[in-house]
C-alpha cells in the first residue's frame, strides 16, 4: 500500500481534507461533536461510577433536591437517584436514536436509490407512498403503531424508523435522479455493468454526502419522537428508564419536585440540539455548492 | 386554471388511496384487529368470536374488506365509539373547534415573529440578530414541545400566578376573555417550533428575492429601500411560504397533540390520547384518517391558493 501511494504527489491525510477543515472551523458543530462524545461517555461509563444503582428505592429519600447529599440530581417519587436514571435512560434513548437513524436511513436511501434510478411508474408508486405517510401527524402514526404493537425498546427503534425514513428517501431520489444523467452512469451502462451495481456501487457512493447529513439529523428527529412517546406513557416501559418517560408524571409534582421535568428534559434537549448542530456543520462541510475555501 | 384544478384534484385523491391503505394496515395490525373489543370480553367464546368474524365478514379475502371499509369510509359511516356508542363522526367533530383553535392561533403567532425574524435576518445578514435567530431556530427546533409547556407552567403559573395551567376555561365562566387567557401559553409553547421553521424559510426566501433583477430595478429607480423591501421584496418572498402553511399541517397537528395532553386542552389529540387508553381503536382509527385528510385538504388548499396568486404556476 506504501509503495502504491508513495510516489503520489502531495499526500492528504483525511483530517487534512476540505471536509473536515470546513467542519472543524464551525465551532457550534465541534461543540455538538464534544457533547455527543461527552454525553455518550457518561452513559457508558458513569452509572458504574456513582454511589447509587438506577433501580435502588430510597424511600426514605423520597424527592430530594438536586445537590442534597449523595443524590447530585435530587431523587424521584421513589427515592431512585435520578443521576443514576438519567444516565441508564441516555443509554436507551441515544441507542434507540441510533439504531432507529440506521434503520430509517437504509429503508430511505434503498426506496430513494430505487425510486430515482427506476423513475417511471417505480418511481411514481414509492414516491406517492413516501407522500401517504408524510401526510399523517408523526405522533399518530406512531402511537397507533405503539399500542398495536409490543412496546419493548426493539419495536419502539422499529416504529421509529418505520414512520421516519420518508426525508431519507425524498433527499436521495432528487440526488439519484440528477445523478443518473451523468456520463460515469452513461459509461457504466456501456460497459454493461447491472443494475444493482450501478445503482448501488457507482451512483449510491456520489450521493453520501446529502445521505450522511440526513441521517445526523435522523438521530435528532428519533432521539425527540421517543421522548414524545415515552412522555405519554407509550413508549419505553418503566422500571426500564429512558428520557422521555422519566418525565412522564413529572407533571403533578411541577409545584414541589421542578427538578423531575427539568433535569431529563435538559438532557433531551442538549443531546438533540447538539445533533442539530453536527448535522448543520456536515450540511456545510460537505455541500460542494457552499465551496469557499 | 382549470386543467391545473383537475390535475391537482386528482393527484389529492391517488393521495388519499394511498393514506386509506396506509391506515388499514394499522387497523389490521391492532390485535384482535377490527373484533378488539370483544377480544377481552370474559362472557365470550372463541366460536362466538369466529361467528361475529364471519358475520363481520372479517374472514373474507383483505382486499375485499378494505373495499368494503373504504366505501364505509366515503359514505360518512366512520364506526361507532366503544366508550359513548356516538358515531366516531360526531365525536371527532366535538373536539375539532378547540384544536383548529389552537392550530390557528399558533400559526398566527408563528408567521408574524417567524417572517418578522426572517426578513430582518435577510436584510441584515451576519448581524447579531441574523446570527442569533440562526443558532436560536435549531435550539428551538430541539426542544421537547412539552418539556417547554411543563416549564412555562412552572414559571408563569405556579411561580408567577400570571396564566392558568391548563383547560379551556375557568368552571363557572364561559367568557371569551377567560378562553383567550387559557389560549395565550399552550398557542405560544406551539408555536416555538413553527417560529423556527418560518424564519428559516422566510430567511432564505427573502435572499432569493433581495438578488432578483427586479430588486436592482426597483433601487436604480429611486425607490426607498423600505419600499423595496415591503413591496418588492417581501410580496416576493411570501408566495412560497403559502405553500409551507399547508405543508406545516402534520407537524402541527403532531404539537397539538403534546401541547394539548400538558394543557388539558380538549382538542383531537387529547381526545386520540384518551381513545388509546380506553382501547377506543374506531375513534384512534378515525381520528388518524382524519388528520390525514384535513393535512391532504390543507396542502390542496395551499397548491390552489399559489396558483390563483401566481400565474406562472399554473401556466407551467
Amino acid at each position: 500500500m506504501t509503495a502504491m501511494t508513495a510516489s503520489l504527489p502531495p499526500q492528504t491525510r483525511w483530517w487534512q481534507s476540505r471536509v473536515v477543515r470546513r467542519f472543524t472551523r464551525n465551532w457550534l458543530a465541534l461543540l455538538g461533536l464534544a457533547m455527543i462524545t461527552l454525553l455518550t461517555l457518561a452513559c457508558i461509563f458513569g452509572p458504574a461510577l456513582l454511589p447509587y444503582d438506577s433501580l435502588y428505592v430510597d424511600l426514605r429519600a423520597r424527592f430530594s433536591a438536586p445537590l442534597t447529599g449523595d443524590h447530585y440530581l435530587g431523587t424521584d417519587p421513589l427515592g431512585r437517584d435520578i443521576a443514576a436514571r438519567l444516565l441508564m435512560a441516555g443509554r436507551i434513548s441515544l441507542m434507540v436514536g441510533f439504531f432507529a437513524m440506521l434503520l430509517a436511513t437504509l429503508l430511505g436511501t434503498l426506496v430513494g436509490v430505487i425510486a430515482g434510478y427506476s423513475g417511471g411508474w417505480v418511481n411514481a408508486v414509492l414516491m406517492r407512498t413516501v407522500d401517504g405517510f408524510l401526510s399523517f401527524p408523526t405522533i399518530f402514526l406512531l402511537l397507533a403503531l405503539a399500542v398495536a404493537l409490543q412496546p419493548t425498546p426493539v419495536m419502539i427503534t422499529l416504529i421509529i424508523a418505520l414512520t421516519g425514513w420518508m426525508e431519507v428517501a425524498r433527499i436521495v431520489e432528487a440526488e439519484v435522479r440528477s445523478l443518473k444523467e451523468r456520463e460515469f452512469v452513461m459509461a457504466g451502462r456501456m460497459l454493461g455493468l447491472s443494475r444493482t451495481h450501478i445503482m448501488f456501487r457507482e451512483i449510491l457512493p456520489n450521493a453520501m454526502g446529502p445521505i450522511i447529513v440526513a441521517a445526523t439529523l435522523t438521530v435528532a428527529r428519533a432521539i425527540l419522537l421517543e421522548a414524545y412517546v415515552s412522555f405519554l406513557g407509550f413508549g419505553i416501559q418503566p422500571p426500564l428508564p429512558s428520557w422521555g418517560n422519566m418525565l412522564n408524571g413529572a407533571q403533578q409534582y411541577l409545584g414541589t419536585a421542578p427538578w423531575l421535568a427539568i433535569i431529563p428534559g435538559a438532557a433531551i434537549t442538549i443531546a438533540v440540539t447538539s445533533f442539530n448542530f453536527i448535522g448543520d456543520g456536515l450540511r456545510d462541510a460537505l455541500d460542494v455548492r457552499n465551496d469557499t475555501l | 386554471m382549470a386543467a391545473f384544478l383537475l390535475r391537482r384534484l386528482l393527484q389529492s385523491i391517488v393521495l388519499l388511496g394511498i393514506v386509506s391503505i396506509i391506515g388499514f394496515t394499522v387497523l389490521n395490525l391492532i390485535p384482535g384487529g377490527p373484533l378488539a373489543q370483544y377480544a377481552l370480553d370474559p362472557g365470550m367464546t372463541e366460536a362466538d368470536r369466529l361467528r361475529i368474524a364471519s358475520q363481520m365478514g372479517l374472514d373474507r379475502p383483505l382486499y375485499v374488506q378494505y373495499l368494503e371499509w373504504a366505501s364505509r369510509m366515503l359514505q360518512g359511516d366512520w364506526g361507532t365509539s366503544y366508550r359513548d356508542g356516538n358515531a366516531v363522526l360526531t365525536v371527532i367533530a366535538r373536539h375539532v373547534p378547540a384544536t383548529l383553535l389552537l392550530m390557528g392561533s399558533s400559526t398566527v403567532i408563528a408567521v408574524g415573529v417567524g417572517t418578522w425574524i426572517g426578513i430582518r435576518g435577510a436584510t441584515h445578514r451576519n448581524s447579531a440578530l441574523d446570527y442569533m435567530s440562526t443558532v436560536g431556530a435549531m435550539i428551538a427546533l430541539s426542544i421537547p414541545t412539552f418539556w417547554f409547556g411543563l416549564i412555562g407552567i412552572y414559571v408563569f403559573s405556579l411561580r408567577l400566578g400570571w396564566l392558568p395551567s391548563g383547560n379551556m376555561y375557568t368552571i363557572g365562566d364561559g367568557s371569551v376573555l377567560n378562553m383567550l387567557h387559557h389560549l395565550i401559553m399552550p398557542s405560544v409553547v406551539l408555536a416555538l417550533v413553527h417560529i423556527a421553521i418560518w424564519s428559516r424559510f422566510m430567511r432564505s426566501a427573502t435572499l432569493d428575492a433581495i438578488s432578483q433583477e427586479f430588486v436592482k430595478t426597483a433601487r436604480a429607480k429611486g425607490v426607498p429601500e423600505r419600499r423595496v423591501v415591503m413591496k418588492h421584496v417581501v410580496g416576493n418572498a411570501l408566495l412560497p411560504m403559502i405553500s409551507l402553511a399547508g405543508v406545516q399541517v402534520p407537524s402541527l397537528l403532531t404539537g397539538a397533540l403534546v401541547t394539548e395532553t400538558v394543557f388539558s386542552w380538549p382538542g383531537m389529540g387529547r381526545l386520540f390520547l384518551d381513545s388509546l387508553s380506553y382501547s377506543d381503536y374506531p375513534v384512534v382509527m378515525g381520528l388518524l384518517m382524519f388528520s390525514a385528510i384535513l393535512t391532504i385538504v390543507a396542502n390542496f388548499i395551499a397548491d390552489v391558493t399559489v396558483a390563483l396568486v401566481d400565474p406562472r404556476i399554473r401556466l407551467a
